[in-house]
């Protein structure tokens, strides 16, 4: 394996965990609005309380990486994509502030202002980046200097708006799953059918999304000849979904979360085969794709990075773990709490 | 890329580029006007408590706690500025021409304490300058000229000088005004007649304000004064080597409506949370300090307790 490679593979490695963690995230804030009455709304809210921020930490994580190791990469996406991560950037912020600053006053249009910020920023982040993948495996117009010639509407379309939909309902499948966990009683119940809900609408949207690719996107097939190994991952991933309903109907959670996740990481893991060894995929001039040898950076840098990421890991693993042992279980209302 | 080849900065040596010239001088200076900036929000909160006399016991310590950081800091920024500016004039010479609006090279060049410096006339008008003290600030003797845009505007380029010079000016001024206030403030501290000095107290009660200008001021300064590169060169062998022009770097894929659009969408969002902000720190300071955390052998809050 070579520098470039590995970088790739870490991308994908951080990349999955971003869209796990920071998938439920977005899940709970879309389940938000049917959690009724403050207290309800608050616990919803502080289920996430604790982990929402460090979950982001992979995405900066993510996009700091893919500018050391890649920037002629970084320069194309974040130019070509201005308006997408514009909107993207807003949507992260009022998320953000709606979390923190909701009950920070007691008024009724206060809190509802800000809960309407709240889903409405996850539900968009979430479409957002499913939009970006469906865009990644189609492809954008560049030139032969790898820079965006195009506009908005070469990032938009109705496979994209697919894969924006299978994100929007994966999410809201693993955002549910993991609520169960976080709540009781009737918001418990409620969260239960959400999980089935969430769970057929996922399984619908995959279906398609699988089909669409399958019709539109010959190049991501064919990739699978190069690693016929993917395959194994393919299996994986059916019966990781299959896993769920079979988990939900046993009543046991955890195991449903586990597998959703598997599902997360198995779909990144695809993205990354299909892409491979393209990091922005040229349309209709295949030849000016940024390939991860074309955009890297050199070797040098992308050993120092290795060395960051040797040290930093342990860190970034241990923290996460102990937030979430410390935080586990059903949430419980503080004067600390959001 | 793609069989062609683009220039762009690849590293060569990694500690060289985390202690390069500047970066342990620009960190420390940063790191220092935060420490100032911290130390007036606790002195400012505090000595509105002491005027309107609530929370009198924490808000004497806190005052106390925050005017020590804010004097050694302040003291301490002084000679971090000193060595910053020495740093500049070796590095980045057209900027310090612009800091101090030096148009000309003269014999012993003198230091403006106030000014107007106009393009047209490349001059300083109504300035009040101390004759050779630039001079001495930068080589330690006050007959070695320090060059102006006469000798460096045709390699280095000039950056607009007026903003440059104003908020350099106005940042030295504030400096200089919390040197004085804060050990001012010190010796009344020590005669122990702080708390009676009501005007003081409203001074600091204020001088908040001044120190978020300070820092904002010298941030324009430096990125200002910075131009027209976005890459600043530096002289090999006489060579102006490794520069990039801001013009130059510019992306292609991204239009003029995009970046504008994208400042209005920014400007809203900083100007709401300004708002909010405003909003909701008077409400916690007029809320004032959870005292019932403060049990009655005079222990402070805990992580421990907190978790109880």
């Amino acid at each position: 394996m070579d520098w470039q490679l590995l970088w790739f593979v870490l991308l994908g490695i951080l990349l999955a965990g971003y869209a796990i963690l920071d998938g439920f995230d977005f899940g709970v804030g879309m389940l938000h609005p049917f959690a009724k009455g403050d207290e309800e709304r608050r616990i919803v809210l502080n289920s996430i309380g604790p982990l929402w921020d460090g979950n982001e930490v992979w995405l900066v994580t993510f996009g700091g990486a893919l500018f050391a190791a890649f920037p002629e990469a970084y320069a194309t996406i974040f130019s070509g994509y201005y308006e997408a991560l514009m909107l993207v950037l807003g949507c992260l912020i009022f998320r953000a502030i709606s979390i923190e600053f909701r009950s920070k006053r007691p008024e009724a249009w206060w809190r509802s202002t800000w809960d309407t910020f709240f889903f409405l920023s996850s539900l968009t982040i979430s479409f957002a980046f499913g939009l970006a993948v469906g865009s990644a495996l189609i492809g954008i117009p560049l030139d032969d200097r790898g820079i965006f010639r195009g506009s908005i509407l070469d990032q938009i379309g109705i496979y994209q708006t697919l894969v924006g939909l299978l994100s929007v309902s994966m999410f809201l499948m693993h955002g549910a799953i993991f609520l169960v966990f976080k709540t009781r009683d009737d918001l418990q119940q409620r969260m239960i059918r959400w999980t089935r809900r969430g769970f057929v609408a996922f399984l619908t949207m995959y279906l398609v999304v699988t089909a669409a690719t399958w019709l539109w996107i010959p190049r991501a097939v064919a990739t699978f000849e190069h690693f016929p190994y993917a395959w194994i991952v393919v299996i994986l991933k059916f019966l990781a979904v299959a896993n769920i309903p079979r988990c939900l109907k046993s009543h046991n959670y955890l195991q449903a979360f586990f597998s959703s996740c598997c599902v997360i990481a198995a779909l990144v893991f695809l993205l990354g085969v299909a892409l491979f060894p393209n990091l922005v995929t040229s349309s209709p001039v295949s030849e000016n794709s940024l390939t991860i040898y074309h955009a890297a950076s050199s070797e040098l840098t992308l050993k120092i990075m290795s060395l960051y990421a040797l040290i930093g890991m342990p860190f970034v693993l241990g923290y996460t773990f102990m937030a979430y042992r410390t935080f586990r279980g059903e949430v419980k209302l503080d004067k600390h709490s959001y | 890329m793609n069989g062609k080849v683009y220039q762009r900065a690849e590293i060569v040596d990694f500690w060289a580029m985390v202690f390069n010239p500047s970066t342990m001088d620009r960190l420390i200076h940063v790191w220092l006007g935060a420490f100032i900036l911290g130390a007036f929000f606790v002195m400012s909160i505090s000595a509105w408590y002491l005027l309107k006399g609530r929370h009198l016991e924490f808000a004497r310590r806190s005052f106390t706690g925050g005017l020590l950081l804010a004097t050694v800091s302040s003291l301490a920024q002084l000679l971090s500025g000193h060595s910053n500016a020495r740093m500049v004039s070796e590095y980045q010479p057209a900027k310090l021409a612009a800091m101090e609006g030096i148009y000309e090279t003269e014999n012993s060049t003198g230091l403006y304490i106030l000014g107007w410096p106009d393009d047209e006339s490349e001059t300083v008008k109504y300035g009040i300058e101390i004759p050779g003290m630039l001079s001495f600030l930068v080589h330690d003797n006050f007959k070695t000229p320090v060059p102006g845009f006469d000798q460096l505007e045709e390699t280095w380029g000039r950056p607009p000088v007026w903003i440059t010079f104003q908020a350099y000016h106005l940042m030295i001024a504030i400096g200089m005004t919390f040197i004085g206030s804060t050990l001012l403030a010190c010796w009344f501290w020590w005669r122990g007649t702080l708390f009676d000095q009501r005007w003081l107290l409203w001074y600091f009660v204020f001088a908040v304000i001044l120190a978020f200008v300070a820092n904002e001021a010298g941030w324009v300064a430096a990125e200002v004064g910075r131009q027209p590169w976005i890459v600043y060169p530096s002289l090999v062998n006489g060579e102006l080597t490794g520069g990039l022009r801001t013009s130059a770097g510019l992306s292609e894929a991204v239009r003029a409506e995009q970046v504008l659009g994208s400042i209005i969408f920014f400007g809203l969002i900083y100007f709401l949370l300004f708002v909010l902000w405003v909003t909701l720190l008077h409400q916690k300071i007029t809320h004032g300090p959870d005292i019932d955390d403060v049990d009655n052998s005079g222990e402070y809050p805990s992580m421990k307790k907190a978790f109880e």
